[in-house]
C-alpha cells in the first residue's frame, strides 16, 4: 500500500518505520528541513520537506494514488485540513487524523474524516486502566458502531456481591461478556452466574449506559 | 445581529470596530490579551481571551444565538477548522473566514465553506493598478 504521512514529530517518526518495516511504501511529508534531513539519514529517502496541507505539496508526492493518508502533527487543525485536501482534492480512500483535543472527534466524523486517534483519550485510559480503585475501565471503542467495551471490578463492599446476574438490573444496551475471577478460568456468565467480590466483569455497552451499567453492578 | 468575530489581529479589530459602529453586538475572541489593544477606545463589544477552536470558549462567546461567525485568525488551518466547527456544530447562519493560500479557498469554496483569500483580491487588486 502507499500510505503518506503528515507530520515528523515522535509519532509520524516511529509511525513510518513501523509501516516500512511492514513493507509499504511510505512517504513522510515535514515542514522542517533540519527534521526531514535527519528523518531520511535514519530511514533512507522517505522524507519530503513541505506543508502537507496544501495541494501542491500534495500533488507533488503524488496523493492521488495513495491509499491512506495519515495527519499526525501536534496541531488538531493541521491535521483535519490535511485530511481534508486529501479527501476531497485526492480522493484518498482513508483518512487518519490524531487529535489532542477529544472533542474534536465529533467535528472530525462529521467532516468525513474516516477515522480519528485521541491521544489524550488513549492516555486517559491507559492511566484509568493502572487505578486499581477506579470502578469501571474503558477498554476498547467500538467506534463505527458506538459500542465500547468496560471493565467493571466488583468490590467486596459491592450489593451485589452474592448475587445472580439475572437479579441485576442491567440496561438493555448492555451485555456482560466474561467474568474473570482470580486463579479461575474465565466464565462466560449466565443468567444463574452469582458474582463473588473482586470478579473483573467485562461488559460491552454503549457509552450512553455506562453510568446504569456501573450502578447495577455496584448495586447502589 | 451578534456577530462572533475570532482573531484580533488589524483585520479583525478593524472589523469589529466597523460591526459595532453599525450598531451589531460583537464579541472578539482572540489567545493573546495584548491583541485586544488594537481595538479602537470607545468600543461598545466584548473582548474575551481563550482559544477560538475551543467549543466551550465559543459557547462563551455566545456562539450558539450567533447570526454570524468571521474567522479571522493569521492560520489558515485555524480558520478553516473554526468556521467549521461554527457551521456544522452550532449551525451559526453566516460563516465566513479568511485562507491566505488561494489554493485551499478554492477547495474549501467548493465544500460550501464562505472563504476569502485575501491573496487573490489583493493580487487582482494590484494587477487592476498596473494595468489601468
Amino acid at each position: 500500500m502507499y500510505i503518506i504521512v503528515i507530520g515528523g514529530g515522535r509519532v509520524g517518526y516511529y509511525l513510518t518505520k513501523e509501516l516500512l518495516n511492514e513493507g509499504h511504501e511510505v512517504l513522510l511529508i515535514e515542514k522542517n528541513a533540519v527534521i526531514c534531513q535527519t528523518i531520511d539519514e535514519e530511514l533512507g529517502s522517505v522524507c519530503v520537506q513541505g506543508d502537507g496541507c496544501e495541494a501542491s505539496t500534495l500533488a507533488e508526492v503524488g496523493t492521488g494514488r495513495a491509499d491512506i493518508l495519515v495527519a499526525v502533527t501536534g496541531d488538531d487543525e493541521d491535521n483535519l485540513v490535511a485530511c481534508q485536501v486529501a479527501k476531497h482534492k485526492f480522493k484518498v480512500p482513508r483518512t487518519i487524523a490524531r487529535i489532542r483535543n477529544p472533542r474534536n472527534e465529533v467535528l472530525f466524523k462529521k467532516l468525513g474524516i474516516d477515522a480519528t486517534v485521541s491521544t489524550t483519550t488513549l492516555i486517559l485510559e491507559h492511566i484509568e486502566e493502572l487505578m486499581p480503585s477506579h470502578p469501571l475501565t474503558h477498554l476498547l471503542m467500538i467506534r463505527d458502531k458506538g459500542l465500547e467495551i468496560v471493565e467493571v471490578k466488583i468490590s467486596p463492599e459491592s450489593a451485589t456481591v452474592g448475587k445472580a446476574v439475572r437479579e441485576l438490573s442491567l440496561p438493555s444496551e448492555s451485555i456482560l461478556a466474561l467474568v474473570i475471577r482470580k486463579e479461575q478460568k474465565p466464565i462466560v456468565p449466565a443468567p444463574d452466574t452469582v458474582l463473588q467480590a473482586e470478579d473483573q466483569v467485562i461488559a460491552v455497552t454503549t457509552p450512553e449506559s455506562e453510568e446504569a451499567l456501573r450502578a447495577a453492578l455496584r448495586g447502589a | 445581529m451578534k456577530v462572533v468575530i475570532m482573531g484580533c489581529g488589524r483585520v479583525g479589530a478593524q472589523l469589529a470596530s466597523l460591526l459595532d459602529a453599525d450598531g451589531h453586538e460583537v464579541i472578539v475572541v482572540d489567545n493573546d490579551t495584548n491583541s485586544f489593544k488594537r481595538l479602537p477606545h470607545d468600543f461598545g463589544g466584548t473582548a474575551l481571551l481563550g482559544n477560538g477552536l475551543d467549543e466551550e470558549v465559543l459557547k462563551k462567546a455566545g456562539i450558539e444565538e450567533a447570526d454570524a461567525f468571521v474567522a479571522v485568525t493569521q492560520g489558515d488551518n485555524r480558520n478553516v477548522m473554526a468556521a467549521q466547527i461554527a457551521k456544522h456544530i452550532f449551525n451559526v447562519p453566516k460563516v465566513v473566514c479568511r485562507i491566505y493560500d488561494p489554493l485551499r479557498q478554492e477547495l474549501y469554496d467548493m465544500l460550501g465553506l464562505e472563504a476569502i483569500s485575501p491573496t487573490t483580491i489583493f493580487a487582482q487588486l494590484l494587477r487592476e493598478r498596473v494595468e489601468s
